[in-house]
């Protein structure tokens, strides 16, 4: 049967984040169970016990205070992940060598992949976010900025992610970005405190950290609080989303650790 | 219409080694064509470089006249390939791995499922559609990629050593579906080891050695080169000494084995006569190697003495 152009690239990009969603789904003992177990033992730790002692943080009870942190560290890690692993695997089990002998233009490839990977970080983000729900009352003050917050940020990551998958040659160099670039951003990006708290010099250091704009933007959207103008927060992750995505396409279109 | 036409391809890797040297070939719509060479020639090379999978340093490649630079959408459209190397998703499940690869191709899965299982219970593999495919055996694995690269009916089916470790079986099986792929009008490329399997698939046939064509034509006209046959007789009693077999050309094997060399247009009948002659009954003849085989070394020590 004859199809357009756009039909068969419709059809080509809904099969790869269906297989994307298969395979987060598939194997979710590896993949849904674990954030969602850490983020808990961070509510009852670091919300529950310790939280209980220090009060209140920018008018809110400390636990209230973390969850739009914990919520968006867990989407943004398994948006990361979930891409990383996947697109490496493809190339360690060479099965990337489906999509490139087929018609799928690179800029689908990359869509796919970012889509599957923005899904398992939602996905996960939902999860996280009803468990905190067992913890404390959850007020959302403005739902476009929330939603469209938590979007952006896990779009962005699953980019970086691609990016890792396509350079890296063993399964060490995915875990290497994770480890120790994403996890100290994302710890010293206000999840757990509001940077006014830090002295001068290390409040204008942690300006340059992108996941302080997102966990403040996220948290503005539910908390109505923030250590940055929200607005410069957008502005600013949607400039790495465009540079990001240029880039991959970049690597994609010169056949960067996938063609000989 | 050429259902492939490659113009001085050539490739040169980063370290420097030169696969193809200025490789030109066409396959014609409808043919079954063999790609043959020793290891190293540059056979998965060419294919790499017609399936997208390694990058060109020069020339064009043209699929059903549509160039793969200019409209690589369409030209990529038109190919099925059968790699070398066993290379799915081990962990998904055999009719997932064809519907995922028709949806590649822009298939929806409406039409892709009656698709899939159509090929499958072709293949042998219906039993095993909901098996994870590293579960499969290896000739499974091989009839697995073979019902890939034809799950979106492609025009041009091309296949790397698609036999290789396949049990005889199996291979024979192969051979007849794939016969009936060409009949039905898909364009078949093949390479193999096999040399028996060329001789008995294909029509025409390119040699490739040290990245250039050394032969090009079909499949007759190269048998027909052949000046000299050899063949094995089993003899229904064995070879008495003092049988004088004079002019004509053998060796004993064994006691009731001979091995036979006649020249080309010379008639089996004046062997048969000769032997009858002298009481020798022979009970069943075969060719002592395979005609093409022969054919090939020729050609590839040729080559290798005028480099």
């Amino acid at each position: 049967m004859n199809r357009s152009r756009q039909q068969r690239h419709w059809v080509a990009f809904s099969t790869l984040v269906t297989r994307e969603v298969r395979r987060f789904f598939r194997i979710w003992p590896q993949t849904i169970l674990p954030p969602a177990i850490t983020m808990t033992l961070y509510f009852i730790i670091f919300g529950n016990l310790i939280g209980s002692r220090i009060g209140e943080m920018g008018g809110f009870s400390y636990m209230e205070y973390i969850v739009p942190g914990i919520i968006m560290m867990s989407v943004i890690n398994n948006a990361y992940s979930n891409v990383a692993s996947s697109f490496f695997s493809a190339k360690f089990q060479n099965h990337i060598e489906e999509l490139i002998v087929s018609p799928i233009p690179n800029y689908l490839i990359l869509a796919g992949y970012v889509a599957g990977g923005t899904a398992r970080g939602l996905c996960v983000g939902v999860i996280v976010t009803l468990v905190s729900l067992f913890f404390t009352h959850l007020p959302i003050e403005h739902i476009f900025i929330t939603i469209s917050m938590v979007i952006l940020s896990a779009v962005l990551f699953a980019i970086g992610g691609f990016i890792n998958a396509v350079y890296a040659r063993s399964f060490d160099e995915i875990a290497i970005i994770p480890t120790f670039i994403l996890t100290p951003l994302t710890y010293l990006g206000g999840v757990f405190y509001s940077i006014s708290l830090l002295p001068d010099f290390w409040q204008n250091v942690s300006m340059l950290n992108p996941i302080l704009y997102m966990v403040n933007a996220f948290r503005f959207g539910m908390l109505g609080v923030s250590d940055i103008p929200v607005v410069f927060a957008f502005g600013i992750i949607l400039l790495f989303i465009a540079a990001l995505t240029a880039y991959a396409l970049y690597l994609l279109n010169k056949g960067t650790g996938l063609r000989n | 219409m050429k259902a492939l036409s490659i113009n001085n391809l050539s490739k040169t890797y980063r370290n420097g080694l030169q696969a193809l040297k200025q490789v030109s070939l066409d396959v014609k719509q409808g043919d079954f064509f063999a790609l043959l060479g020793p290891n190293g020639a540059g056979k998965s090379t060419t294919i790499g470089v017609i399936t997208s999978l390694i990058t060109k340093t020069s020339g064009t490649v043209k699929v059903f006249d549509t160039d793969l630079d200019d409209d690589p959408e369409t030209a990529k459209g038109y190919i099925g390939l059968v790699p070398q190397e066993f290379n799915f998703n081990g962990f998904e499940q055999v009719k997932h791995i064809l519907i995922t690869q028709a949806g590649y191709y822009g298939m929806p899965a409406a039409e892709a499922e009656p698709r899939a299982d159509e090929l499958l219970k072709q293949l042998g593999l219906w039993e095993k559609r909901h098996t994870p495919s590293r579960s499969l055996s290896g000739g499974m694995k091989r009839r697995l990629m073979i019902a890939r690269a034809l799950v979106h009916n492609p025009k041009l089916l091309i296949l790397d050593e698609p036999t290789a470790g396949v049990d005889i079986e199996l291979r024979r099986s192969m051979w007849v579906f794939l016969r009936q792929i060409n009949a039905a009008g898909t364009t078949i490329i093949l390479t193999t080891h096999y040399l028996e399997e060329a001789e008995s698939l294909c029509r025409n046939i390119a040699i490739i050695d040290k990245g250039e064509i050394i032969e090009n034509t079909d499949m007759k006209s190269l048998l027909n080169r052949l000046d000299k046959e050899a063949f094995v007789l089993d003899l229904k009693y064995p070879l008495m000494d003092n049988v004088n077999l004079d002019g004509l050309a053998y060796e004993r094997i064994d006691d009731t084995t001979i091995e036979i060399e006649i020249s080309r247009g010379e008639s089996l009948n004046s062997v048969f006569e000769l032997l009858s002659n002298h009481g020798v009954e022979i009970v069943s003849m075969k060719n002592k190697v395979n005609r093409l085989e022969e054919l090939f070394l020729n050609l590839v020590e040729t080559s290798e003495q005028s480099a």
